[in-house]
C-alpha cells in the first residue's frame, strides 16, 4: 500500500475519532438522538471500513465490534446506555492509540477488555454479519475437469433500468471458454409496440469450461435475482461419454423441457426432420430448435479436439531413460548373441527353436527401440530458416534456404550435436559464401541467393550437404593464407582437395574483416572436431564463382549396428554391414597370379583389396581359400582379404578406452556371445592409411 | 476517449484509493463527498458509472441511486455500491433502487477494476 495512501487514512481516522467523542458526548445528553447515532455509526463505519482497505487489519477488527452494536442502536434493537458511551469512548481512545502506533499496534488485554464488554451488549454474540465478514474470499482460478454447461438466460424486461448490460455477461461467459451463443428472438414485439428500454431477448449458451460451476454463476451475481437462469452440466469428460453416439435432436428438447416424448413421436411418424417437424407442428419456437443444434454442434466440435488431441497425443520420456533402455537392449543382444552360440553347440532341437525366437524378438526389440531414438532431422532445419532471415537481414544480403530431405531421420543424439556444426556452416556460407546482391548480378547470378540444406541416407550413413551458390572457395586466397599462417611449408604441392580441407585447421580464417557473424577463424575446426566425435566426416567441395558445397557424413545411430563378423587369425573383427556389397573367395593361386599386385576381378570390374593380415602385422599362415569381403565406398570398391567370413552379428558398439584413441582404423568394441570381443574396423580409415602407405612407398 | 466514473464516498482516503486505481487504468474520475455532492456533479458531466459507498452524511448512497436513476441521462449507467459487509438487507435496498451491483470492502485494487470491466465493458 502507498504510503501517503496510509498516512492520508490516518490523518481521517482521527478526525473521526474527534467527531466521534464530541458525538458521543452529545448523545449522552440526548440519547434518542438518531442523527447523532448516524454519526457515530457513520464515523465508526468509514473507520473500520477504510481501515481495511489501507492494511490497518486489527484496527478493522477491533472497530467491528463497536460498528455491530452500533448498528442495532441504529436500528432501535438497543438502547444508548451510558455503559455503552462509556465503553465507546474507551474503544475510541484505543483505536487512537493503536493509530499512534506506527504500523497499528497489537492487540493487548486492554483492547480484548472493551471488545468483550462490547459484545456482551449484543443479543447474539456471533452475529451472522461477523461471519460473513470472515468468509475468505473464493479461489477463483480452481482448474478443474471440462466441462459443457448448457446455460439459459432470460433477463427481467427491466434489467436496463438496473444499468446492466446482458451482452457484456456473455463477453465474459466467452472468456471462460469455447462457447456458442444462441438469442432467442421471438419475444421482441413488433416495431410499433416495441419498448426500447426493455429486454426482450433470452439466450442458451452453451459452454465448455475447466471453470466451475461457481465461475459461471459468479458472472450472473449482480443480476441473479433478477433474471431467470439456469445452468446445467451437459457432457463430462470420460471416454465413455466421447464415445457415446451424439444426442438427437429430439432427446435435446425433451432434455430441455420444450417438447415432450408424446409430441416427439407423433412428429417422428412423418420422415422429415425432427427440428422441422416440431417447428411446423407449432410445438416449439424456430430458434429453440436452432438453439439445440447449436448444441449438438458444439458438442461435436468439442469431442471432435478431445479425439484430435487422443491422435496426436505421443508421452514424453526423459532422454536418460531411453538411454537406458538402449543399454539395456544392448546387453540383451549379448546375452541373446551367447545363447545362440551355446545352443548351436548343444545339439538340443526345443532349445535351438527357443533360441531363435529369442533371437528374432531380440532383433525387433533393437529396431524398434532404436527408431524411438530416431527424429526427423527437420525439426533442425526449420530452426534455420529462422537464422538464415535474421544473418541476411542483418548483412543486407538477400538469401533463401531450401531444405531437402527433412524426413530423414538420425539419431536423437546425433542430431543434437549436429546443431552447433550446422549453424556455423550456414553462417559461414551467408557471410562469406554468399555474395551482396550488387556484387552477384555483377557476376550475372540472379541477386538472391540460396542456401542448400539437404539430407540424404547412404548406407549406415546419412549426409548432409550445405550448399550455396555464392563466390566459392578462393584456393591461392586460401594457400597465401595458410603460408602466412604457417600451416603449410612454401614448397609444398597441394591438391585443391587439400587445399580446400585446410579451412578446417585450427585458426584458419580467409575472411577479410571479422564480422559479428562469423570470421573469427574459431568455427570451422570446431566444426571438424564435433564431427569427428559423432564418428562422421566431413568434405568440401568448390568452384570459384559457383558455389561451396560441405558434405557431412554421419552414422545413423551411435549405440547399435549390423555387423558382418569375420576371423583374422585369432582376433575376430566387425565390418559395418550396410557397406558390405558381398564376398568372394580368393586362393592362393589367386594371389600368386596377382603378381604382388593386390587387384582381384570381380565380374569383369577391377577392384582392389587390402590384407588384413598385412595391415594388422598378423603373424602365422593364411588358410588355402581366403575370403574377400568388397565394400562399397565413396572413392570405389574396396576388398578386405580374412581368413573367413563367420556372418551377421548384431552389434552393440562399444568405445575403445584412452589408451586406444590413436588407433584410428578402429572406430569401436563389441562383445562377442562367448564373451570375448570384437574390434569393429573404420573402413574409410583403413582405406586412407593404405592409400597413404603405398603414397609413401611410390 | 477514457470513460469517466464518479467515485462518492464520504471517506477522503476511501476515495483517494478509488480514484487513484481508475486513474491507473485510465479512467476519468469525478469525485464526491456524499450523495447531495454527488448530485451537484452529475448533470453535464457524462459519467459513465457511479461507484457509491452507502453510509455518508447529507444522502445516503440508496437515496443517491434512485435519484440518479431518475436523471434521463443516467437511466442506464451502471451504478456499484460499496458495502461494508455483505449485508443482505442493505444490498437489496440498492438494488431495488436501481443499483447494478456491489462491491464489498475491504477490496484489492484489482477486485474493483474486476467489478468496473465486469459492468462497464
Amino acid at each position: 500500500m502507498i504510503e501517503s495512501q496510509r498516512e492520508a487514512y490516518r490523518a481521517e481516522a482521527y478526525d473521526l475519532l474527534a467527531e466521534l467523542e464530541t458525538s458521543l458526548l452529545a448523545l449522552e445528553e440526548d440519547p434518542g438522538d438518531m442523527e447523532l447515532i448516524g454519526r457515530v455509526f457513520r464515523a465508526l463505519h468509514t473507520i473500520k471500513g477504510s481501515g481495511a482497505m489501507f492494511g490497518f487489519d486489527d484496527i478493522a477488527a477491533f472497530t467491528h465490534d463497536v460498528e455491530t452494536v452500533f448498528d442495532l442502536v441504529r436500528n432501535e434493537k438497543q438502547g444508548v446506555t451510558k455503559t455503552l458511551v462509556d465503553l465507546t469512548l474507551r474503544a475510541g481512545d484505543w483505536i487512537r492509540g493503536m493509530l499512534d502506533e506506527s504500523d497499528g499496534g497489537a492487540m493487548d488485554s486492554r483492547g480484548s477488555e472493551i471488545t468483550s464488554a462490547l459484545r456482551e451488549l449484543i443479543p447474539k454474540p456471533d452475529s451472522p454479519a461477523r461471519q460473513v465478514a470472515q468468509t475468505p474470499l473464493p479461489a477463483i482460478d480452481d482448474e478443474q475437469v471440462e466441462k459443457t454447461y448448457r446455460i439459459f438466460l432470460r433477463p427481467d424486461r427491466e434489467i436496463f433500468s438496473r444499468g446492466a448490460n446482458p451482452v457484456l455477461l456473455l463477453y465474459e461467459l466467452r472468456e471462460l471458454g469455447e462457447c456458442s451463443v444462441i438469442a432467442h428472438t421471438e419475444a421482441i414485439p413488433a416495431v410499433e409496440d416495441i419498448d426500447p428500454e426493455q429486454c426482450h431477448i433470452s439466450w442458451d449458451v452453451i459452454l465448455t469450461t475447466r471453470r466451475g460451476i461457481d465461475a459461471i454463476k459468479d458472472i450472473f451475481i449482480f443480476i441473479e435475482d433478477e433474471c431467470e437462469l439456469t445452468i446445467e452440466v451437459i457432457a463430462e469428460p470420460g471416454p465413455e461419454d466421447d464415445d457415446a453416439p451424439p444426442r438427437r435432436i429430439g432427446e435435446i428438447l425433451i432434455e430441455r423441457g420444450l417438447v415432450s416424448q408424446e409430441d416427439l413421436r407423433v412428429a417422428l411418424g412423418a420422415q422429415r426432420r425432427v427440428g422441422e417437424l416440431l417447428v411446423d407442428k407449432g410445438l416449439v419456437e424456430p430458434s429453440r430448435v436452432e438453439s439445440a443444434l447449436a448444441e449438438q454442434e458444439h458438442i461435436r466440435a468439442v469431442r471432435s479436439r478431445h479425439q484430435k488431441e487422443e491422435q496426436t497425443s505421443s508421452v514424453r520420456v526423459p532422454a536418460e531413460r531411453l538411454d537406458a533402455l538402449v543399454n539395456l537392449v544392448g546387453e540383451m543382444v549379448t546375452v541373446q548373441a551367447r545363447l545362440s552360440q551355446t545352443v548351436a553347440s548343444m545339439d538340443h532341437a526345443g532349445l535351438l527353436s527357443i533360441s531363435e525366437e529369442v533371437e528374432r524378438l531380440t532383433a525387433e526389440l533393437r529396431e524398434n527401440t532404436m527408431s524411438i531414438r530416431m527424429l526427423p532431422i527437420g525439426t533442425t532445419f526449420s530452426k534455420f530458416k529462422r537464422l538464415v532471415r535474421d544473418l541476411s537481414g542483418e548483412l543486407g544480403k538477400d538469401i533463401l534456404l531450401v531444405t531437402d530431405g527433412g524426413e530423414t531421420e538420425l539419431d536423437k543424439t546425433v542430431i543434437e550435436r549436429l546443431n552447433d556444426p550446422l549453424v556455423h556452416l550456414i553462417r559461414n556460407c551467408i557471410d562469406h559464401g554468399i555474395e551482396p546482391p550488387g556484387v552477384r548480378e555483377a557476376a550475372g547470378k540472379p541477386g538472391q541467393g540460396t542456401v542448400q540444406l539437404a539430407a540424404m541416407h547412404s548406407g549406415a550413413y546419412v549426409l548432409i550437404r550445405v550448399t550455396d551458390d555464392g563466390a566459392g572457395l578462393d584456393a591461392d586466397a586460401i594457400r597465401s593464407k595458410a603460408l602466412e599462417k604457417g600451416l603449410i611449408a612454401a614448397e609444398t604441392e597441394l591438391s585443391e582437395k587439400e587445399l580446400f580441407s585446410l579451412i578446417f585447421a585450427p585458426g584458419f580464417s580467409t575472411a577479410r574483416q571479422v564480422t559479428s557473424v562469423s570470421g573469427r577463424g574459431v568455427g570451422m575446426d570446431v566444426v571438424k572436431r564435433s564431427i569427428d566425435t559423432l564418428r562422421g566426416s566431413i568434405d568440401v567441395s568448390s568452384q570459384k564463382g559457383m558455389g561451396t558445397t560441405i558434405t557431412l557424413k554421419l552414422p545413423l545411430t551411435l549405440a547399435i549396428i549390423d555387423g558382418l563378423l569375420v576371423e583374422v587369425g585369432d582376433g575376430r573383427y566387425v565390418l559395418p554391414l550396410s557397406i558390405v556389397e558381398e564376398c568372394v573367395e580368393l586362393t592362393r593361386e589367386d594371389l600368386a597370379g596377382a603378381h604382388g599386385r593386390h587387384i582381384t576381378y570381380v565380374r569383369g570390374e577391377i577392384v582392389p583389396y587390402i590384407l588384413l593380415r598385412e595391415s594388422f602385422a598378423i603373424t602365422g599362415n593364411a588358410p588355402e581359400v581366403q575370403q574377400i569381403v568388397i565394400t562399397e565406398s565413396p572413392g570405389g570398391k574396396v576388398g578386405f582379404v580374412v581368413d573367413k567370413v563367420v556372418g551377421e552379428h548384431q552389434t552393440v558398439i562399444k568405445n575403445m578406452g584412452r589408451a586406444y584413441r590413436n588407433v584410428d582404423v578402429i572406430s569401436g568394441a563389441t562383445i562377442l556371445g562367448d564373451g570375448t570381443v570384437a574390434l569393429i574396423m573404420d573402413v574409410p580409415k583403413l582405406v586412407q592409411g593404405v592409400e597413404v602407405l603405398e603414397s609413401l612407398a611410390n | 476517449m477514457s470513460k469517466i466514473i464518479m467515485a462518492v464516498d464520504d471517506s477522503a482516503s476511501m476515495r483517494q484509493m478509488v480514484s487513484f486505481t481508475l486513474k491507473q487504468a485510465g479512467y476519468q474520475v469525478v469525485e464526491a463527498a456524499d450523495g447531495r455532492d454527488a448530485l451537484s456533479k452529475l448533470d453535464g458531466s457524462g459519467v459513465h458509472m457511479m461507484l457509491t459507498d452507502l453510509n455518508m452524511p447529507n444522502m445516503d448512497g440508496i437515496e443517491l441511486i434512485r435519484q440518479t436513476r431518475a436523471n434521463p441521462s443516467c437511466k442506464f449507467i451502471p451504478i456499484v455500491m460499496l458495502t461494508t459487509e455483505s449485508q443482505a438487507e442493505r444490498k437489496q435496498e440498492g438494488k431495488a433502487a436501481g443499483a447494478t451491483g456491489w462491491i464489498v470492502k475491504p477490496f484489492k485494487p484489482e477486485q474493483l477494476l474486476a467489478v468496473v470491466r465486469k459492468v462497464l465493458g
